[in-house]
């Protein structure tokens, strides 16, 4: 037999013709996703469509110059600001968490003081970040503009990030795992290390992938801090340029428009790839719990 | 004269039949309980009956209910079904404004603009709910500072308030002290004068007190449908005769 | 033994949970201590409230800038939060499930767009259309106003929509119950008792539009005068460290940090009202 608990189109029409508000904001939400979605495609496509004839293979030689304006050093530089950066935030965002969620009492004053530092280190603007990082790491200590302040400046950057991501995933680990290995006589640390933390990895992981989305797109903070050397730097004392960095500068040098979709293009199919990959862990994190 | 016709209405959860094959005439103007075990259908019936089950994915229902006569599954406008047909939930759930506003919601709604009218209209209904005397003072409060049982009370004016012809209750007082659940039966048998009343109940004491009628449900089946005290001192069937003496549910 | 490295760790996991802490003291005292002495010897009131921003003569009012940055996120705003919010409550309440496996995605992606991505498509699109149909050079407060309003969708609609999911259905069913109609019940019972989300979600837009500092600079025209009219030129305060922090020195460059001192308070206020929000939904 069939269904009769449906309303056919004429049935909804006679509805909204009676009441013609309820229309509108059907029509309101309506359009305002058609917009959202409209803005994302013409600046995809439109990007897309200026930069894809553009990715020769000229754009990836080893050297850049100013004939091949090639990314292939600021991709380069940018593989090393992230590894730089993850490696100084990655274990001191998961320790503090660890810290927090495992260690500290309830009640502790200083728990309630490291989140609203966490909170406000993740509102501050990258410039003030950069401005930081020029008068600290840049001047203060001698580092002179240079991968090193860079990647300093972006770790301080993503330090929140991580600790929130991190100590979801730490408080997500049932309670259950920590009793049973304390009740095998294992002390907090090994508790830690062997048990909670192995089962909060993707967690953990999810934080870190936003981070790497974050300093990919990072220009504000380093244009004083890393600066803008297109060459794949010798030491950690030499400045280097990220794509970011490096796309901001063709952009506004406003010789190679050409060759900046093209970058963009790069860009933009690396962020698409970050996000598949975060998607992924997101939906791995879900089908876990 | 009866107000809702039921005909050979089924009704599942995708592959799970949750009603099947009930036929009901339910009189206008009495109270009709809905009794049975947890998960008989009883308030699957009743969520049919305003179209609530539209809500729920992968439900499916074949069959027909009429209102007066009209088809509720046809042409009729499903926002003024439910206009008609109110409903009281289970938990108290007042929106999260003032106690006029919740009641004024509903004539809001339908198109009633005018301040006078509204003002008079949330009187009234706060009145036939019995609980104007304690809302009068804080209208512009919000409602969720109402106590349970006052809540329960402010969700039956909001609901009286857009003028329905029946009400719907679905396990009214299970979340509420013994005094509340007085006042809220009390009101239900002062609200049959003019409304159609039907309610589902886990308490079968409720349904002896309360109803006109009773049906009673076990796993999607209207195993015995009668007036109140002969289905409680004479049921004809066995399974009735078990559960209202407690053998089981 | 093993209880010596129990408390070594522990000492080590207390130490690095002090990181943050000392992170935004640092900060702090580097842009006080660099920026604060400047403010005195320009004096507070000149430098806030200075409507002229000559590093060449020695003045330095940051009063352009200021206003700048608030008619700039302003703008973001008029064109950002209703679009935003009213594309939250689709992805809430209206998308059928099939189409928000695409829509979601598209979202995180307009969120994932890096900011000089975003500058360099105002630079070549909006700035030519703001031109062609509104006039002026171009490069424009309205310009800047758009790509900003563009640039805070993500941010107000996941959070709004996060918002709004958290509403428990009885209120909406609440609605359904009493004849309103599906858009009445999700606009004036389930968006009412969002409503500390929704606004959280426009307090971390403002926070994001007057932080941006790469894209506002490739179309807000940077001049250092009074904002006069929508089709102008305007600089922020982000954009006016970035532009003059390489050649500056002294006092200027001093100048420049104190801006980022006003920056920064600007911050921590929009922060602190956004924690107290938080307080309250929580």
């Amino acid at each position: 037999m069939n269904k009769i608990n449906t309303r056919n189109n004429a049935q909804k029409w006679l509805s909204y013709r009676k009441s013609p508000a309820s229309f509108l904001m059907y029509l309101a939400v309506n359009i305002a996703a058609v917009i959202t979605i409209c803005l994302l495609l013409f600046i995809v496509i439109y990007i897309l469509i200026k930069g894809i004839p553009h990715l020769s293979p000229q754009l990836f030689q080893w050297l850049y110059n100013s004939e091949n304006v090639s990314l292939m050093p600021a991709l380069i530089n940018t593989i090393l600001m992230l590894l730089l950066s993850l490696l100084l935030a990655v274990p001191v965002g998961i320790f503090s968490s660890v810290y927090l969620v495992e260690y500290a009492n309830r009640g502790n004053k200083m728990v309630g003081l490291i989140r609203i530092t966490a909170e406000t280190l993740s509102g501050i603007p990258s410039i003030v970040y950069g401005l930081f990082g020029y008068l600290c790491f840049v001047i203060m200590l001698h580092w002179g503009v240079s991968l090193l302040a860079g990647a300093f400046t972006l770790a301080i950057m993503i330090l929140p990030l991580i600790m929130r991501t991190t100590e979801e995933a730490l408080k997500s680990v049932p309670d259950t795992y920590r009793e049973g290995s304390f009740g095998l006589g294992a002390g907090r640390l090994r508790t830690v290390f062997k048990i909670v933390l192995p089962s909060a990895v993707p967690g953990i992981l999810a934080g870190i992938i936003l981070s790497i989305g974050r300093i990919l797109g990072e220009s504000a903070a380093l244009i004083y801090t890393a600066g803008s050397v297109a060459q794949v730097p010798t030491s950690v004392f030499d400045s280097t340029r990220t794509l970011s960095v490096h796309m901001y500068v063709l952009a506004s040098e406003g010789l190679y428009i050409d060759q900046t979709y093209a970058t963009a293009v790069v860009l933009l199919i690396i962020v698409v790839v970050i996000n598949a990959l975060s998607g992924f862990v997101a939906r791995k994190i879900g089908r876990e719990n | 004269m009866e107000k809702f016709q039921i005909e050979n209405l089924d009704l599942y959860y995708d592959n799970f039949q949750a009603l099947k094959q009930v036929y009901l005439n339910i009189p206008a103007k009495e109270i009709t309980a809905f009794i049975g075990p947890s998960g008989c259908g009883k308030s699957t019936l009743l969520k049919s009956l305003n179209r609530m089950n539209d809500l729920i994915e992968g439900c499916r229902i074949t069959g027909s209910a009429r209102l007066d006569g009209e088809d509720i599954y046809g042409d009729m406008d499903i926002n003024m079904l439910r206009k008609r047909v109110g409903m009281v939930f289970q938990k108290p759930n007042p929106f999260p404004m003032s106690i006029y506003d919740n009641i004024a919601f509903g004539p809001r709604t339908h198109g009633i603009k005018s301040k006078v009218k509204l003002d008079d209209i949330v009187e009234r209904s706060l009145r036939d709910a019995a609980i104007w005397e304690e809302a009068k003072d804080r209208l512009k409060k919000s409602a969720l500072g109402l106590s349970g049982g006052q809540q329960q009370r402010l969700c039956i004016a909001r609901a009286l308030a857009v003028g329905p012809e029946v009400l719907l209750m679905d396990e009214p007082t299970s979340a509420l002290d013994p005094i509340s659940t007085a006042k809220i039966e009390e009101l239900a048998s002062d609200l049959k004068k003019n409304y159609t009343i039907i309610i589902v109940t886990h308490n079968m004491q409720q349904a002896v007190r309360i109803s006109d009628y009773t049906a009673f449900f076990l796993l999607g089946e209207v195993i015995e449908y009668d007036k109140t005290e002969k289905l409680f001192s004479m049921p004809k069937d066995k399974r009735t005769e078990d559960y209202i003496t407690g053998r089981f549910g | 033994m093993k209880n010596h490295k129990e408390q070594i760790f522990k000492i080590i996991f207390a130490i690095t949970a002090c990181i943050s802490i000392v992170s935004v003291i640092l900060i702090c005292v580097f842009l006080f201590v660099n920026g604060v002495p400047a403010i005195g010897k320009i004096g507070i009131f000149k430098f806030l409230l200075g409507t002229e921003w000559r590093p060449a003569n020695d003045i330095y009012g940051i009063l352009p800038m200021i206003l700048g940055s608030i008619y700039v996120t302003a703008g973001a705003l008029v064109i950002g939060v209703p679009i935003g919010i009213l594309t939250a409550v689709y992805l809430a309440k209206f998308c059928p499930n099939w189409l928000y496996g695409f829509i979601k995605p598209a979202i995180d992606l307009l969120a994932g767009i890096p900011s000089v991505v975003y500058g360099f498509f105002g630079l070549v699109v909006l700035v030519p259309f703001v031109r062609d149909n509104f006039g002026g050079n171009g490069p424009s407060m309205l310009t800047a106003s758009i790509l900003l309003g563009i640039m805070i969708l993500p941010t107000i609609i996941s959070v709004s929509e996060a918002s709004i999911r958290a509403v428990p259905d009885h209120y909406y069913e609440g609605g359904l119950a009493l004849g309103a109609s599906h858009e009445r019940s999700v606009f004036f019972t389930v968006l009412p008792a969002a409503k500390s989300g929704v606004f959280a979600a426009v307090i971390l837009g403002v926070g994001r539009a007057i932080g941006e500092t790469m894209a506002v600079m490739m179309v807000a025209g940077n001049q250092a005068r009074m904002p006069d009219g929508i089709l102008k030129g305007v600089r922020t305060m982000t954009t006016n460290i970035v532009l003059e922090m390489g050649y500056s020195a002294d006092l200027h460059r001093e100048a420049l940090i104190a801006t980022a001192v006003v920056l920064f308070v600007f911050i921590l206020i929009i922060n602190l009202s956004f924690s107290l929000l938080k307080r309250r939904i929580n």
